[in-house]
């Protein structure tokens, strides 16, 4: 039998808060080598505070931290070797170039002039940043400002990768390209732990995904585990006008109606020989449906059933812990 | 290569970024140096006037009085700009990567000290150059001169290392204006343009023994007159212990969480 892949990150009975306020409420989290993560979650749920506890920028108050097979509170230099970091807010200088910056990184890594100069204009064609490298990064615009700033965290080469929010705020052309970048990095064996606030986000790049409500992980699991079993399947119907809406709705039983819309939802798995039974059952009736559309549950219909509440509208108290 | 030769490379490197940003806006450098000599316009020409017209000394006896009081707050002036720039590097997040990297803690921290060392004692000698093209003609001989350099370089150490802390604590930079105010207003109340034994009550003794006082004594000993040793003993001693205080509290700033 072969082994498990080796965890790269891996964390137990992390607490920390902040005054009185609890953010992290013993967090037990396990990524293995060359796998997303995505931590999901609303505002103020709790994620940044994860990312700067295993990127070594915060001490939790109790619990154990392994990155890379190093402990992050004992060992944070060996952590730090193994990590790259780009967090919400882009931390680049604005007053130098994108060039200056990036060779700025590549100082610090020590890396030599050569090897340096190779990776800096090997990133800056990478992140389409080439006809903006002699111009001061205050002139950036947003996506430009976050490709700079991932570029940064790239020229280290590092196999640990803490992506806090990576495409909030960016536009639609700017997602896809963060979403390319980070699926190269993977099939390059890099381990990615990602916080997102996007369910879409999270179901096209991850291979697992957790959950995090009120500092608590309340779900773990692949994306595919996650929508099995949650209810929220159904076949929908349309309906021209009310009259058809009470009639279907007697015929059926046990659906859900919605008057605003003139739908029905019938809980069903959304299988062909599932709506062909709907359909019978609804004998003539079903000469006055408009239109029959199938829904399998999406991670919103998953949040919810394990929150109780939508990602999209955190709390007024989320909203004000919010920086 | 040992610790000791990362941490300086390091260190070399954050100098070097902090040059950069001083060189790329060469603005910030020209008012450094324009608002000190302005104040030096201001005094001779406007009270230096007054005090001559009252026959109480020459024009070029006050130019020289002035002189030292403007070196200080050339340092004062500086220091502000220092703590701007720290606390640009804090609320932007650059200081939070840094912190993240595999690199010498202290080498963030040292890189502004150096270079803002670097870049207010290019405004002081610049200043000092305008007071002697305006009729500035001080007596200091070659060994004076290199002690007026080392005491401006410990003013200088000891206002960045009380501004790094400012910086870092400051959550935007309106949070800076009481630092910028205090350091660049208390050389009004020193020796620099009034001997404070011409003031009354208690500002005359606030003048007689704030830090100010005692390191524009030694500079104005030096440059135009003999030098008090025990005034210098009490300038350095200023210099020393403000540089200590600045660097514990910028340490613990330093290392406490970054996520307030």
């Amino acid at each position: 039998m072969a082994n498990p892949p080796p965890l790269a990150i891996s964390t137990t009975a992390l607490r920390k808060s902040y005054g009185r306020k609890l953010v992290l409420d013993g967090i037990d989290l396990d990524v293995a080598a060359g796998s997303v993560l995505a931590l999901l979650g609303p505002n103020g749920a709790g994620k940044t505070t994860m990312v700067q506890i295993m990127s070594t920028l915060i001490r939790p108050d109790s619990g154990r931290v392994l990155v890379g097979g190093h402990d992050a509170i004992a060992d944070p230099g060996a952590v730090r070797r193994l990590i790259g970091v780009t967090g919400q807010n882009s931390a680049v200088d604005n007053l130098l170039t994108g060039t200056e910056n990036l060779s700025l990184m590549a100082d610090l890594m020590h890396l030599s002039r050569v090897e340096g100069r190779r990776r800096v204009v090997g990133l800056l064609e990478r992140f389409e940043l080439v006809d903006a490298a002699r111009q001061p990064v205050a002139t950036y615009s947003g996506g430009m400002r976050r490709r700079l700033d991932l570029a940064m965290t790239l020229v280290g080469d590092p196999r640990i990768i803490f992506l806090d929010e990576p495409t909030t705020g960016l536009d639609p052309r700017s997602r896809r390209m963060m979403w390319q970048t980070i699926r190269e990095l993977v099939a390059g064996g890099v381990t990615i732990f990602l916080t997102t606030q996007q369910l879409d986000e999270a179901d096209a790049l991850a291979d697992r995904i957790a959950l995090l409500d009120h500092g608590k992980i309340v779900a773990d699991g692949s994306p595919e585990e996650l929508k099995r079993g949650i209810p929220g399947a159904h076949v929908r119907l349309r309906f021209s006008d009310v009259a058809g809406l009470d009639a279907a709705e007697r015929a059926l039983g046990g659906a859900f109606r919605h008057e605003d819309t003139l739908t029905l939802e019938v809980p069903s798995d959304g299988g062909a020989t599932a709506v062909r039974a709907v359909l019978n059952r609804l004998g003539d009736t079903a000469d006055e449906v408009d239109e029959v559309s199938v829904h399998t549950p999406d991670l919103d219909d998953v949040f919810f059933a394990l929150t109780g509440h939508p990602t999209a509208k955190p709390t007024e108290e989320e909203m004000e812990n919010v920086r | 290569m040992t610790t000791l030769a990362f941490a300086a490379r390091d260190s070399a490197t954050m100098t070097r970024r902090s040059l950069r940003h001083v060189l790329r806006y060469p603005v910030t450098l020209v008012v450094s140096v324009v608002v000190p000599v302005m104040l030096l316009l201001l005094f001779t020409g406007v009270f230096g006037s007054l005090r001559s017209s009252l026959g109480a000394v020459s024009h070029s006896a006050y130019l020289a009085y002035v002189v030292p009081g403007i070196i200080v707050m050339t340092a004062a002036y500086g220091s502000s700009v220092t703590a701007q720039s720290i606390n640009r590097d804090s609320t932007e997040g650059i200081i939070a990567r840094f912190r993240t990297m595999a690199i010498s803690p202290s080498s963030v921290l040292n890189g502004h000290v150096i270079s803002a060392l670097a870049r207010t004692l290019v405004s002081v000698a610049l200043v000092i150059g305008v007071a002697i093209a305006l009729g500035f003609r001080p007596t200091a001989d070659a060994g004076r001169w290199l002690a007026v350099a080392g005491v401006t370089a410990l003013l200088v150490l000891a206002l960045t290392w009380l501004a790094v802390p400012f910086g870092l604590a400051a959550k935007t930079a309106e949070g800076l204006s009481g630092f910028v105010l205090i350091v660049q207003l208390l050389p009004f109340i020193s020796s620099a343009f009034v001997p404070p034994d011409q003031m009354s009550g208690s500002v005359r003794w606030f003048a007689a023994h704030q830090p100010f006082t005692p390191i524009i004594d030694t500079l104005r000993g030096l440059l135009t007159g003999t030098a008090d040793g025990g005034t210098a003993l009490v300038a350095v001693a200023w210099c020393v212990g403000l540089s200590l205080a600045g660097y514990l509290w910028a340490r613990v700033l330093f290392r406490r969480d970054l996520s307030r």
